[in-house]
């Protein structure tokens, strides 16, 4: 079924003669192929958003389409690799176009040519329903890729066999209750706008380790749930992303560069094979897929973008896995849509975005989630999905990030002012937030004891009131404060510094374990309670502020991770000792 | 056999209607010759059946619609390369306008370029010495990084950008180095500065210069930095050569933008811009950028005048968001008299921390350019604590701080426009203004290069 085009408007084509074509199809537009999508019809005639630059293209030209929504190739192959938009893998379209991405190029997700190893799980006989697991494929040596019965499938197993096959190849013989045989391979192909099924959805109640002191400790997330990093340029929006990318607890990472710089995605593809997972000691580019449209690709193939990457993340999650989606930056995405909304002539909502943006943003984020995955054996599987934001001049009063607010349920507000003191990760303690703080309480009270959860309170008191301390010092100088006062600002500085503060540059502080970030807070916390006792008995207040442990407690945080104990250990008996000669001194007096 | 129309229907500068066309397509180039035999340039923006809707390149003024005649050349908007064009002069559509005979084209390229696959970018990570400190002890620039210079009306960034054009050298190299100049809409003299610049110290025959002055066509400043990116990555990954391109201004370049796009009534976006102007200057700046197994390199530098000084304006915001950081001015120290006047504090280079350390620059290099931040955005906190409140109010350890502000404005930051300071000696400068604070407030440089660099008071 073909048409021919009677307008061509930048990424928006119009043809006609298309009555036969779905809403949502693909269609491949004009001679040189290009790929496109149906966004509306009228009568026979089809509004198309191109995903590639249609420069050349004019009425007349052929339209054909594919009669198959826009979907993704999933099966083995996708880990440690890097794909555009709309799933082109770039590497292959390197070798195939050279350095630029040039027009039309049809290249498939999953190499047709690369065998796998597949070791069948199930049996002739066995009767299998949708998401039962066939076999298994060790995709990379991170990751054992379990092969599934599609979703809408389920039959008895007919033949199966083990051995070397391509993605295509049949590996199983499936048959339905109606008798009909459908054969298996190790790829299924899904819509990326429709949400994959499961067999039912729970409340997040694990936290997501990330490594990060002010996330774990402060504003932790849950492992299924949502978050935003919202912050002006500048700020360390991508190096959070990069963080979370790098040091998570989960098994996959899908890591989607949506309309951002090309440099980064070269950042995370040269970097990750290098860094070993902290927990197996893998590369972490082994259990990672990247999405690159960067943002002098294509603006339509970046709508597309997020959506190919949470499909991809939902497929992982049914074989059983916890995966993280990072999304930076969902702005481009809205920027994306609103240019296309735009060229459509539909009437705009506020500050000219679609007025559907924030039904759009949510079905995103809704896509994550704790979930029973489809199959007999209750496997569970997690998306956590986070979104950095980039409102214009930093101001998170624009649509896409109040959209965003009102879904998420974790907020990292990142700060410039902090960025320009170089206090990074730059998210700022009072006005960012996590809902998950009560629902992962017990989760921390059970491997860490009480004092966890209590230490957080009491630093976040303690920051909470420095804010109000640091009013009336701007007014009326600090010689105005009481000297637990002082000690106050002066724990909160150590708690911003020495605890806050953590540098993504260096390895011994990238990462910090809970245990590490338990230790060091209680150590700062020690110092305020032991102070507070000395300033009681009469003790010279900046006697105690200039002990020489404070040194020692400002670098602990560079402490070796796995020997850390001992030297916290040092440091909190020399800081005691130091603060009872300091209050022996002043007793003297 | 090109068909030539006569069948112009509408003018409204700088957009066009032509009707009754066939076979044209979107972002064709099209001429537009009047009765009196001269030619005109322009590119269809949408084609609906047989009516196309053209933009000009060039002025409306003394088209005749029933006379003039319109030609489609099938090809999109091409500039023709050649390792010749260095040392000339072109305009902003790239014709030589230095007197000197055209270009014999080695090739034409579509100035539009293509985007670069991000597999096949190479990471900039080989540090440029500028010989300015704030650039390369605090906000370092590396091969194939852009990064903008945000100044305000008034503030000395020509200044700045031909010092580093002048200064900018990679460490133990001596490649084949080349300028690629582009002026959008700025006036003669500032154009004429620069050219002089590059006359002086004999840079101008490595240097090509595309020129759209104030007074030359807004519609073509839309084109004059895609030329001149078409120029500079011919010679980058072509020619093997380490391009440095200077833009100024971005600032006119988006307001032609946006007259295109108001003529064009589209929906505005922020301040009547286009909602598509991130993704505008993205295919811009994205250019820049080193390649896997090629020599050359396109290192980008920027130059847009903020409205009324504001960072969060559109242009220098959505500049931000694309850029791998940016150098601020700022108008304060310029009033102070700091030559240049760079504010550091929101100043940044995001490729810093690739290009810096062992091998590359000195190993106390990431920790002790922290520290400055830091101890400089204190220093400026208890300086206006003092403005309120009298030294008196101050903690002992604030008045150091305050100390070293100045110390820093003054030594660090003010170095002139003709100081070329080796990385050593800035970062020496570094550490000797680090000696003014106490030792047990360093906590964000490691205590060995403490030991070893401090030097004693």
């Amino acid at each position: 079924m073909s048409g021919k085009i009677t307008k061509v408007s930048g990424p928006l084509v119009v043809a006609e003669g298309l009555a036969d074509a779905n809403v949502s199809d693909v269609v491949r537009v004009g001679a040189s192929r290009l790929i496109g999508e149906i966004l509306n019809m009228t009568g026979d005639q089809a509004s198309i958003q191109v995903y590639e630059e249609t420069s050349g293209l004019g009425p007349g030209a052929e339209v054909v389409t594919t009669g198959m929504p826009m979907s993704v190739e999933l099966g083995p192959g996708m880990l440690d690799n890097i794909y555009d938009g709309i799933q082109r893998p770039l590497p292959e379209m390197r070798a195939l176009t050279g350095d630029s991405i040039t027009r039309g190029t049809d290249v498939p997700a999953l190499n047709r040519d690369k065998k796998w190893d597949f070791v069948a799980v199930a049996k002739p006989g066995d009767k299998l329903s949708a998401g039962d697991v066939v076999g298994t494929v060790q995709e990379t040596s991170a990751i054992l890729h379990k092969i599934m019965v599609p979703p809408g499938l389920s039959g008895e197993i007919k033949s199966v066999q083990s051995g070397s096959f391509t993605v295509t190849d049949t590996v199983a013989v499936l048959v339905d209750n109606k008798g009909k045989e459908h054969e298996l391979s190790l790829m299924q192909r899904w819509p990326v706008r429709i949400a994959r099924p499961y067999a039912r959805k729970y409340v997040p109640s694990r936290p997501m380790n990330s490594g990060q002191r002010i996330i774990d400790t402060l504003f932790p997330l849950a492992k299924g749930g949502t978050a935003a990093v919202p912050g002006p340029f500048g700020s360390g929006k991508t190096v959070v992303q990069h963080q979370l990318a790098k040091w998570s607890d989960v098994d996959i990472v899908i890591y989607i560069g949506c309309g951002e710089r090309g440099n980064e995605m070269t950042d995370v593809l040269m970097e990750f094979p290098e860094l070993k997972d902290p927990r197996n000691g893998e590369p972490l580019m082994k259990r990672t897929v990247l999405i690159a449209n960067t943002s002098d690709m294509p603006v339509a193939a970046r709508e597309a973008s997020i959506y190919t990457g949470i499909t991809i993340a939902e497929y992982f999650r049914d074989m059983g896995y916890d995966v993280a989606v990072l999304a930076d930056s969902t702005s481009r995405w809205a920027e994306a849509l609103r240019e296309m909304s735009g060229r459509l002539e539909e009437m705009p909502g506020e500050e000219g975005y679609p007025a559907y943006l924030a039904s759009r943003l949510s079905q995103f984020y809704e896509r994550a989630g704790v979930v029973e995955c489809l199959g007999s054996d209750e496997r569970r599987g997690s998306v956590t999905a986070i979104g950095a934001v980039s409102p214009p001049g930093g101001d998170i009063s624009e649509p896409v990030s109040q959209a965003t607010m009102r879904i998420v349920k974790v907020f990292w507000a990142l700060d410039s002012s902090l960025a320009y003191a170089r206090h990074f990760p730059a998210i700022n303690w009072l006005t960012s937030y996590s809902l998950y703080v009560d629902t992962l309480a017990p989760w921390y009270t059970e491997q860490f004891g009480e004092s966890y959860m209590k230490n957080r309170e009491r630093a976040m008191h303690i920051l909470q009131e420095e804010a109000e301390l640091q009013e009336i010092v701007r007014l009326v100088g600090q010689d105005a404060l009481s000297a637990e006062d002082r000690l106050t600002m002066e724990t909160a500085k150590m708690i911003r510094e020495d605890f806050l503060q953590q540098n993504a540059f260096v390895d011994e502080d990238a990462y910090s374990s809970y245990l590490k970030q338990f230790r060091l807070l209680d150590m700062v916390l020690k110092y305020d309670v032991l102070c507070r006792e000395a300033l009681g008995k009469g003790a010279d207040m900046n006697a105690l502020f200039a002990i020489d442990s404070r040194e020692k407690i400002g670098r602990a945080k560079m402490a070796d991770p796995n020997a850390f104990g001992d030297a916290y250990d040092a440091i909190e008996k020399q800081m005691k000792a130091e603060i009872e000669e300091v209050t022996a001194g002043g007793e003297d007096a | 056999m090109i068909k030539e129309y006569k069948t112009i229907k509408e003018i409204a500068s700088p957009l066009m209607i032509v009707e009754h066309v066939e076979g044209v397509t979107y972002d064709e180039l099209g001429e537009i010759e009047l009765p009196n035999g001269e030619i005109r340039r322009c590119k269809v923006l949408e084609v609906e059946g047989d009516r196309a809707v053209v933009q000009l390149f060039e002025a409306a003024q003394g088209i005749n619609l029933a006379a003039s005649k319109v030609r489609f050349l099938g090809h999109p908007q091409q500039l023709a390369v050649s390792g010749d064009m260095l040392g000339r002069v072109f305009n902003g559509m790239g014709n030589p306008i230095d007197g000197g005979p055209a270009i014999l084209a080695e090739d034409h390229r579509d100035i539009n370029g293509l985007p670069m696959n991000p597999a096949a970018r190479a990471y900039p990570a080989e540090f440029i010495q500028t010989g300015v400190s704030t650039i390369d002890g605090l906000n370092t620039l590396v091969r194939g990084q852009k990064l903008p210079i945000f100044s305000g009306s008034g503030l000395p960034h020509a200044a700045l950008a031909a010092q580093i054009a002048r200064q900018a050298r990679v460490l133990g190299d001596d490649e084949t180095f080349a300028v690629v100049f582009a002026a959008i809409g700025i006036t003669f003299e500032e154009s004429e500065y620069f050219i002089n610049d590059f006359r002086r110290t004999g840079a101008i025959d490595r240097t090509v210069v595309f020129s759209n002055l104030a007074n030359d066509p807004a519609v073509e400043r839309i084109s004059t930095p895609r030329m001149a990116l078409t120029a500079a990555e011919y010679l980058a990954f072509d020619k093997g050569m380490q391009v440095l391109v200077i833009l100024t201004d971005i600032t006119n370049y988006a307001e032609a933008l946006r007259e295109i796009s108001a003529a064009k009534k589209e929906v505005p976006g922020r301040r009547g811009y286009p909602g598509y102007l991130y993704t505008d200057l993205a295919t811009l700046y994205e250019r820049a950028g080193r390649r896997q197994g090629k020599k050359g390199s396109i290192t980008m530098i920027p130059i847009l005048t903020m409205p009324e000084d504001d960072k969060t304006h559109p242009i220098p915001d959505l500049t931000g968001y694309i850029t791998e950081g940016q150098i601020i001015l700022s108008r304060e120290l310029h009033r102070k008299g700091i030559v240049p006047p760079v504010d550091v504090l929101p100043s940044l280079s995001r490729l810093k921390d690739k290009g810096i350390g062992v091998g590359k620059t000195r190993e106390d290099h990431a920790g002790t350019m922290n520290q400055l931040f830091a101890a400089y955005s204190r220093g400026k906190d208890a300086k206006e604590l003092m403005t309120i409140l009298g030294e008196a109010a101050l903690s002992d350890d604030d008045k150091l701080f305050a100390k070293f502000a100045d110390e820093f404005e003054k030594r660090y930051v003010s170095q002139g426009n003709t100081t070329n300071r080796s990385i050593e000696e800035t970062l020496n400068i570094g550490w000797e203004l680090l000696s003014i604070l106490p030792k047990r407030e360093l906590k964000r440089i490691k205590p060995e290069f403490i030991e070893k660099y401090l030097p004693e008071k």
